[in-house]
């Protein structure tokens, strides 16, 4: 059974009802899909379908994160609180890039 | 998996589908270890002779360094599989750096130069040994200055690059041009790739196969170069942090660059602190669970997959086919004057 593990307290309840969840795979050291057009409020969700951890991040002023080491199955939360262009690599395989551009 | 899928296809289609898909199945596997036919290079920096024949000058020339001893070959000898033999880099004055120097080939095709990726291009990776104080000590603008008052160097500048003159920008260019002709040449393995069965002898199948499954090597030394350009902390016990030293990242905590494993046989001694001198020790240690098992930020990836002495054996036979031949690079007879 896949855990569900939040980043913050606010990505579970500060959900609106336009939000929408955007799921983001992480297999064969890529990420599907690698370019995400959202909007505030809305949730990535991070799945780890490859065999090994992945630690995604974002050093972007507009979503700084850093989930940490994510083991296969787990599914990890991330909400879009702000407008702007959210570059994501994984740190322990930064060849894996991920862009998300997030619109009011 | 997909074998399931070729016994479906023999079932439903027949034996001639069954065929196809199995070959079909046999080239999609092994693409991915072909070496690529071209070699990547930035837009505002491609590859020309001139600036080949300019960076090989530079990369060969001690006048690069403070008192004219050391070059970019010293640590990174076409001799010694562009690397140097030793287990941290000796510069200037005998200084011993805090690291193995990696081998420059293949770097072309690699997204973050040094072992802790710092450098996210040749070019920014290019000036870091010049400056530093246990490599080459090299000050920038006296270096400019330096390469400015000989005239052969103004021209070959100025046929490298026109009109922009001899600056840190085209002294990295050249150098990372250069750089991106140390490419691997055909191993055995290319040629057992491309379909010569008989390229690499049995123990180096067998090798490959454990390599590729119960080894999980690939893991890490994936695709033609033998590197995903993934971080890892192999459990080595000593004090470097590594990439972590970059920004606090817990899983960067001593986290090095997965290296290439092209012509290996050529670079001992291994891994970022030259601690390891055989590749059979340097298997035993990533197969089985690390030097020290129980280290923070152990890769995860770092498990005892109780390889046995044999079948260590057989890897490093695999190991051995990824030896091409040696590179036509001979250090230049003369420098500019």
């Amino acid at each position: 059974m896949k855990r569900l593990i939040a980043l913050s307290a606010a990505a579970l309840v500060a959900v609106s009802l336009q939000a929408a969840d955007h799921i983001v795979v992480q297999k064969d050291k890529a990420f599907h899909p690698n370019h995400i057009k959202a909007k505030v409020g809305d949730r990535i969700i991070f799945k780890n379908d490859d065999g090994f951890a992945h630690n995604a991040f974002s050093d972007s002023e507009v979503a700084e994160f850093d989930i940490g080491m994510q083991k296969p199955g787990q599914d990890v939360v991330v909400e879009m609180k702000k407008p702007g262009k959210v570059e994501v690599e994984c740190a322990i395989h930064p060849n894996m890039h991920l862009t998300i551009e997030v619109e009011k | 998996m997909r074998e399931l899928g070729r016994f479906g296809a023999l079932l439903s289609g027949g034996v001639l589908a069954a065929m196809l898909t199995s070959t079909a199945v046999a080239k999609e596997d092994m693409s991915k270890w072909l070496r690529p036919e071209t070699v990547p290079a930035p837009k505002n920096n491609q590859i020309t002779p001139e600036r080949v024949e300019l960076g090989k000058l530079l990369y060969f020339d001690t006048r690069l360094s403070r008192d004219g001893t050391v070059s970019c070959a010293t640590c990174h000898n076409p001799e010694l599989g562009w690397s140097d033999g030793v287990p941290k880099a000796i510069g200037i004055e005998g200084r011993q750096g805090p690291r193995n120097s990696p081998t420059v080939l293949n770097t072309a095709y690699q997204r973050h130069q040094f072992w802790d990726g710092r450098a996210k291009s040749l070019e920014e990776q290019a000036l870091g040994p010049i400056q530093a104080d246990v490599e080459m000590d090299m000050d920038l603008d006296k270096l400019v200055e330096r390469l400015n008052g000989i005239k052969g160097y103004r021209t070959l500048f100025e046929k490298a690059y026109p009109g922009e003159g001899i600056t840190k920008e085209t002294i990295a260019k050249a150098i990372a041009t250069f750089e991106r002709t140390v490419v691997s040449t055909e191993a055995p393995f290319d040629r057992y790739v491309k379909g010569d069965k008989n390229a690499i002898d049995e123990r180096a199948k067998r090798g490959f196969a454990l390599f590729t499954g119960k080894g999980k090597c690939t893991n890490c030394h994936d695709g033609f170069n033998f590197t995903d350009g993934s971080f890892h902390n192999l459990g080595l016990g000593d004090a470097d942090i590594g990439r972590y030293k970059l920004k606090k990242r817990a899983s960067w905590y001593h986290a090095f660059k997965t290296p290439t494993l092209r012509d290996v046989t050529k670079t001992a001694p291994y891994f970022h602190d030259g601690s390891v001198k055989t590749l059979e020790e340097a298997t035993a240690i990533c197969g089985n669970g690390g030097r020290f098992p129980n280290s923070k930020n152990l890769s995860p990836l770092i498990e005892d997959r109780k390889l046995t002495p044999e079948e260590i054996r057989l890897i490093v036979d695999f190991l051995k086919t990824l030896e091409g031949e040696p590179l036509n690079i001979k250090a230049p007879k003369s420098f500019p004057m």
